[in-house]
């Protein structure tokens, strides 16, 4: 079971729950899930990135996850 | 990785475009010519907002010369959105309203209308012709104003995204929001020894790239498009004008001229698609320049800030608690990268307990662009001007206290991820270290320092590598050369290949020619794009193996890449005569490709994920003159983890770099408006921009801390070194004259009003 983590500005649509558990073996599994489980984050996910044990990715939806990894969901970020 | 002995990589070869560039042989944006060629000219608002009434071109196509004249209405309003950028998704609609006005001019200098005739001199009377009624509207110059109850709102369907603050559901000019919090920070600040807060302000500022804007644009009567221009990106560049002008990427092709500077500031448009559009309607290529003054008052600067912040400590040092409130000016539409700020301001240290917000705030001023580490200067001179006050209070050297708060590999950043492998410690290790920490300074001179941090991207790449026969190569990319990067693929080749560096031939490609690549920006060019050529290389590596099994007529897998010098392939097993096959060079195998299959051509993409934290560590010595208020940098070191430095010399010079301009934005540099929101000062003359004569050497140490996800241990070099500056100017003017400045820059003037010389003007 992968771990993730909610920022702030996604945990109001999660009812203030700021972790969850989620079966899922690749990033677009896990945000399927996610938006199943809390339908008011629908629309949200879009443009996240995607931190996998610290490595973050952009277009992450084929990314695979390996077990009991720890997920967190970032505003993606390029810079100048 | 970090064992692994390299034969070209961390050498300084001569770059392969620098005689061109030297001499003034390069071709740069303005440079491009082409028969019957027309000059456009853009007519700009003179009002900081108001909403245009209407706009009469009749009299300025009537000027003898004049081939077409354009207005917002002929720049579709599109709603698409283009995924990439800094801050989320880039909007389209936005960007082409940024392009050219549709119903309100938003700041000075927003495009209303567009002219090409035969010569300059036609096409700007033809400007000064077309007629534009405007209803003025009070502008919007300030954070308070925009925020304030009465305010005019700017974009009447705008509404807070992110977590906007309770009981904001209107149109507001708070475009977004959002938090980051860790802990109880109450419980925290009331248990701290120490607790400093205080209220900063930056101004807005500029990228200052040397060469301004500038395409030709010519548009065919087969609908086939073709651009050169000055970008960051070529691919993006296309995408850009495909998406905004509903046109097929297919039929643009955008071939990006040498780059004098970009910074983040070239990667949005602002002129080709408004050249394309003009050349569509005069049949004939255009060609536009932005002036000077058209540079700064409508391309993208950064943002102005205000920001309250709060750092509590227990008495040993250990920093427990953090509160910071970020508002960042956005200019005339949303993104400004107050998200990136409250991300960076707390990421060089383990604090337990912490709450940022971030606000993201239009106000009547160009639409900011990224700018070398987007967001991060500012939110960072609040937390490490903050962070010496706590030095200060509690007698604790200013690096030790760094240190004891330092993350390090396995910390969270208060983003969240953990971070691997960084090197922040020993960045500051190396500081403590260098002699510059511990040289007495003279009378009026103050020292400061300041840590910085910025995430480096990844993204998408792409690269060919040729062989030639005589067993030189090629390695093509799509990646305008800022840095250097040219010269560190070809290093990278040569690496892999066993070939010397000078007979590799580096080549920024067209939209055409180059497989799709992301932006020069994020730092990412040697790490993502430098993957990508590592890997093509190597694709030529496994393709001299197959070559060689052929002439040898054995299993491929009996034979064995030795990336010697030069690269060769050698047998596993002696030959059915007993005899020991002699190896084949890279030299031999280039010679019989033909013989043997055909050309060699190695490619590869890649989607980097974005990591390899930088860090920094910058010391200021700061001579401040106390009569008139004028402060000169007497020494300046910048320490930072740049993974591996494939050519040290272009590392150096990212840092020398990005130290100057945060210098430049600590001392000097601001945009000054008047009562109108009419910019006061757009030219280098009043702007005013470090040059070599203001600053001394600036010292660089590189420390290599390798970054697992890079072949080499590569990470982004180019942003970080803009992080510390602010702050270890400030922290410097601190030291030198026993107050604590909260507000860039420190002009002559706001110095003389701190110290008390004069009134507060």
């Amino acid at each position: 079971m992968a771990i993730v983590h909610f920022s702030s500005n996604l945990s109001q649509y999660t009812g203030g729950l700021e972790t969850v558990s989620i079966e899922a073996s690749r990033v677009g599994e896990l945000l399927r899930a996610l938006e199943q489980r809390f339908p008011d984050l629908s629309g949200h996910l879009e443009s996240v990135a995607v931190a996998i044990d610290g490595v973050i990715y952009n277009d992450a939806t084929y990314q695979s996850i390996p077990p009991d990894s720890e997920i967190h969901l970032l505003p993606p970020v390029s810079g100048g | 990785m970090s064992a692994r002995t390299y034969r070209y990589i961390g050498t300084r070869p001569i770059r392969h475009d620098g005689l061109d560039k030297v001499t003034g042989r390069a071709n740069y944006g303005a440079d491009f010519t082409l028969p019957g060629l027309l000059q456009g000219v853009v007519v700009r608002s003179p009002h900081a907002h108001a909403r245009i009434v209407s706009i009469e071109t009749q009299a300025a196509e009537a000027v003898p010369g004049v081939k077409a004249v354009i207005t917002g209405k002929d720049i579709p309003e599109t709603s698409a959105r283009l995924a990439l950028g800094a801050e989320g998704a880039f909007d389209l609609h936005d960007i082409g309203d940024n392009l050219m006005a549709h119903g309100k001019a938003l700041y000075e200098g927003h495009a209303v209308a567009a002219v090409a005739a035969t010569s300059i001199d036609a096409a700007r009377e033809a400007a000064k012709l077309v007629r534009v009624v405007y209803e003025p509207l009070e502008p919007v110059m300030s954070i308070e104003r925009a925020i304030a109850p009465d305010a005019p709102i700017l974009h009447a369907d705008m509404v807070t995204k992110g977590r906007p603050l309770p009981g904001t559901t209107g149109p507001t000019n708070i475009a977004g929001r959002m938090e980051l919090k860790r802990g109880d920070v109450d419980q925290a600040f009331a248990g701290a020894d120490v607790v400093v807060e205080r209220e900063f302000r930056t101004s807005t500022v500029h990228q200052g790239y040397i060469e301004p804007h500038a395409c030709v644009a010519r548009s065919g009567e087969d609908g086939q498009i073709l651009v050169w221009c000055s970008t960051q990106g070529g691919f993006i560049a296309r995408d850009f004008c495909a998406l905004i002008l509903g046109i097929d990427a297919a039929r643009i092709k955008v071939i990006p001229s040498e780059i004098g500077g970009g910074f983040g500031g070239k990667i949005p448009v602002y002129l080709e698609p408004v050249a394309i559009v003009l050349s569509h309607k005069a049949g004939r290529p255009v060609k536009m320049v932005m002036s000077r003054s058209e540079v700064f008052r409508a391309s993208g600067p950064t943002s102005g800030t205000r920001i309250r912040m709060k750092l509590g400590a227990k008495r040993d040092g250990t920093i427990v608690a953090a509160q910071a409130s970020l508002w960042y000016e956005a200019g005339a539409y949303r993104g400004s990268p107050s998200g990136a700020g409250a991300m960076c301001c707390l990421a060089s240290y383990a604090i337990p307990n912490f709450f940022v917000e971030a606000h993201d705030v239009v106000v009547n001023k160009p639409k900011v662009a990224a700018y070398r580490a987007p967001g991060s200067p500012m939110a960072t001179f609040a937390t490490e001007s903050l962070v010496d006050e706590v030095a200060r209070a509690i007698g604790m050297d200013p690096i030790e206290l760094r240190l004891k708060n330092a993350v390090a590999e396995g910390d969270h950043a208060p983003y969240g991820p953990v971070y691997g492998p960084i090197g922040l410690k020993q960045v500051l290790e190396a500081a403590r270290a260098h002699p510059h920490w511990s040289a007495p300074l003279g009378p009026s001179q103050g020292r400061g320092v300041a840590c910085g941090f910025w995430f480096n991207a990844g993204l998408s790449s792409s690269a060919t590598v040729t062989l030639n026969g005589d067993g030189s190569a090629g390695v093509v990319t799509g990646n305008p050369d800022i840095g250097g990067t040219r010269v560190a693929q070809a290093m990278m080749v040569a690496e892999e290949l066993g070939i010397p560096v000078e007979r590799v031939r580096p080549s920024v490609a067209d939209t055409d020619t180059a497989g799709y690549t992301d932006l020069t920006g994020g730092s990412r060019v040697c790490y993502a794009t430098g993957m990508a050529v590592i890997r093509a290389a190597q694709d030529i590596a496994e393709q001299l193996r197959s070559r060689a099994a052929t002439i040898w007529n054995v299993d491929r897998d009996r034979v064995a890449w030795e990336p010697g010098r030069p690269g060769r392939v050698i047998a596993l097993d002696e030959s059915p005569d007993g005899s020991v096959r002699p190896p084949l060079t890279i030299v031999e195998l280039a010679s019989k490709m033909a013989q043997t299959g055909g050309p060699i051509v190695g490619r590869a993409a890649v989607n980097a994920p974005m990591a390899g934290p930088g860090f920094a560590a910058h010391i200021c010595d700061l001579d401040v003159d106390k009569e008139t208020g004028r402060s000169t940098v007497a020494r300046y070191t910048a320490i930072q983890d740049v993974g591996k430095a494939v050519h040290p010399s272009f590392v150096e010079g990212q840092m020398q770099g990005g130290a100057a301009q945060g210098i430049g934005w600590a001392l000097n540099e601001e945009y000054i408006y008047d009562a109108d929101g009419v910019m006061e000062n757009a030219g280098f003359l009043d702007y005013r921009m470090p040059v070599a004569s203001d600053l001394p050497m600036i010292d660089t140490v590189l420390v290599e801390v390798a970054n697992p996800l890079h072949p080499y241990g590569v990470r982004g070099v180019g942003e970080v070194p803009i992080v510390p500056p602010l702050a270890a100017v400030a922290n410097a003017m601190r030291d030198a004259t026993g107050v604590r400045f909260t507000e860039l820059p420190l002009s002559p003037s706001r110095v003389l009003e701190g110290l008390g010389t004069i009134a507060k003007g």
